[in-house]
């Protein structure tokens, strides 16, 4: 009972939740940028909340079943067909033994959440199934998945079909107001540099991946003065000595010497992973009280979202 | 002991704007006591030279509580180290195939090339924090001679075995990844291996020294270019 990759497209790897506890052997991680829309995923499909699935980035994914299954997709907008029929993404579909499934990238977004009824069934490294490539850890070989790949997974049960429908369907766009919780060294930076951070746009550029994603614009002076490295959070805004701001994402790295001006909030990390090269962000602050209500809340959003039964 | 927020399930406490080993000592001892404190709402910690990145659960706690655990921590009662002491000997081939800025850091120091090699392996190193990547061992500290600022935009790619520079850190880079720091030559020793313990030749608190080698050498142990 296994799913086989037949395209891997452009990026496609396993992910769980992440890798936690292990960064003082200086491991990243890991698990899916958008982590609202995989857990979602993993919601409509009945599952626990760190089942395995796939991150499929722009699309061009194809796999087939090797037996029945229940499938979902969720995140970016995918062109999502079985044997050449469109399905419904946020939603869960049956595969048949010997049906193909293919997700071709829409005109936004670029993440997407393939799961299937009680996850794939994949050893753990360090604890999770994460791949991170950089690391050579998670996923089959600690590698992204390519054409060939058999992934175990457990065949079709008795579990409700799910779908998620109307308002309740995040959307992705190609902007992204990011709220920001001032932290680190932002008391080094200058009053001038942080209202200019914080009211201009800046531009996703295409040396953006699950590390960091590199920004463009006003540069942000920093101070000349030698900063120990130290420990780096989800999210954190470093600014180089170019003075364009990185934030850091899942597979950052764990230590580092730049400047950092705050931290991205978690939620909106979600929002930019769905960017692409050239699309714009904008930055406001929030207060940590602020952030951790949010946090709060959108347990309580996740846990209240009203499925639908498919009949 | 100085706590700044970072984000919104992490505070980060500064012990000092200066690396010694008291101070490095101190950071240990404090991770140490933090996780017997924290116990479930401890996600993660980061120590480094001279902080303690405190990642937690905001489901289950949050910054007030976590300050106020941290402050109650006593530092008076940290001494000594009591971690590991090991002395691992790396070797290194410095050259300018071998590490694309020795060049541009001699110039830049008024001195030629072997006096860079010369002041690198003369010291012993002390591995403060292990991070940035797997396997990656902050060394402190470089002589002042040789110590040279990050690069201005990092690179895309470093390979691995990199020997590198930041101000008066060194390092070997683990594996290929992106990185800003001056590269002055190459170390075939593997400093990260995934499949199994120990998956690391250096831990937090043992003492590095780097061993100037030659090309041949460099691939008979392995090395590559």
């Amino acid at each position: 009972m296994a799913i086989e990759v037949i395209e891997p497209g452009f990026l496609s790897i396993l992910q769980d939740r992440g890798r936690f506890g292990h960064h003082r052997l200086g491991l990243t991680t890991g698990g899916p940028l958008d982590l609202n829309a995989y857990r979602i995923c993993n919601k409509l499909l009945s599952n626990t909340e760190d089942a395995a699935v796939i991150e499929v980035t722009l699309g061009g994914l194809i796999i087939t079943a090797t037996s029945d299954h229940l499938i979902c997709v969720t995140g970016a907008p995918v062109e999502l067909k079985i044997n050449n029929t469109p399905v419904s993404n946020w939603s869960c579909h049956t595969l048949i033994e010997g049906d193909s499934l293919s997700l071709n990238a829409g005109e936004k977004g670029l993440r997407s959440y393939l799961g299937v009824a009680n996850g794939f069934e994949i050893n753990l490294d360090f604890g999770s199934v994460s791949t991170v490539t950089r690391e050579n850890i998670g996923g089959l070989n600690g590698d992204k998945l390519s054409a060939g790949d058999v992934l175990h997974c457990k065949s079709i049960d008795d579990r409700p079909k799910l779908k998620l429908e109307g308002e309740q369907l995040p959307v992705v766009e190609d902007q992204a107001s990011l709220r920001v919780i001032p932290g680190y060294q932002y008391e080094n930076f200058s009053k001038v540099d942080i209202n200019r951070f914080f009211s201009t746009p800046y531009k996703v550029t295409d040396r953006s991946d699950r590390m960091g994603y590199r920004l463009l614009g006003p540069p942000v002076a920093i101070q000349d003065k030698q900063l120990l490295s130290e420990g780096i959070c989800l999210g954190a805004i470093q600014i180089p000595a170019d003075g364009q701001p990185i934030i850091l994402l899942n597979d950052r790295q764990t230590i580092g010497g730049y400047p950092k001006i705050g931290s991205v909030f978690s939620l909106d990390l979600g929002l930019l992973s769905q960017l692409r090269p050239g699309n714009s962000v904008e930055f406001s602050q929030i207060s940590v009280e602020m952030a951790h209500n949010l946090i709060h809340l959108n347990e309580y959003f996740i846990g209240s979202l009203k499925t639908t039964e498919i009949l | 002991m100085r706590i700044v927020d970072a984000g919104e399930n992490s505070l980060i406490v500064y012990l000092s704007e200066y690396v010694t080993p008291d101070v490095s000592n101190k950071i240990h001892y404090l991770a140490h006591e933090i996780e017997k404190v924290l116990i479930a709402d401890l996600i993660d910690l980061i120590p480094s030279y001279a902080s303690l990145l405190v990642i937690f659960n905001p489901l289950t706690t949050d910054h007030f509580a976590i300050r106020n655990k941290l402050l109650a921590i006593s530092l008076e009662e940290c001494h000594e180290w009591i971690g590991s002491q090991e002395t691992i000997t790396l070797p290194v081939y410095y050259s300018e195939d071998s590490g694309e800025d020795l060049t541009a850091l001699a110039e830049k120091k008024g001195m030629n090339i072997d006096d860079v090699i010369e002041l690198h392996t003369s010291v012993s190193y002390r591995v403060y924090a292990i991070g940035f990547a797997p396997g990656f061992a902050y060394l402190g500290e470089v002589d002042e001679k040789i110590a040279m600022p990050r690069l201005n935009t990092p690179r895309m790619s470093v390979p691995r075995g990199a020997v590198a520079i930041a101000d008066r850190q060194t390092a070997v880079y683990p594996t290929s990844s992106p990185g800003g720091w001056n590269l002055i030559g190459r170390c075939p020793t593997k400093m990260y291996n995934p499949s199994e313990p120990p998956y690391m030749p250096v831990s937090v608190g043992d003492t590095v020294r780097f061993e100037a080698i030659g090309r041949e050498k460099f691939f008979a142990l392995g090395g590559k270019l």
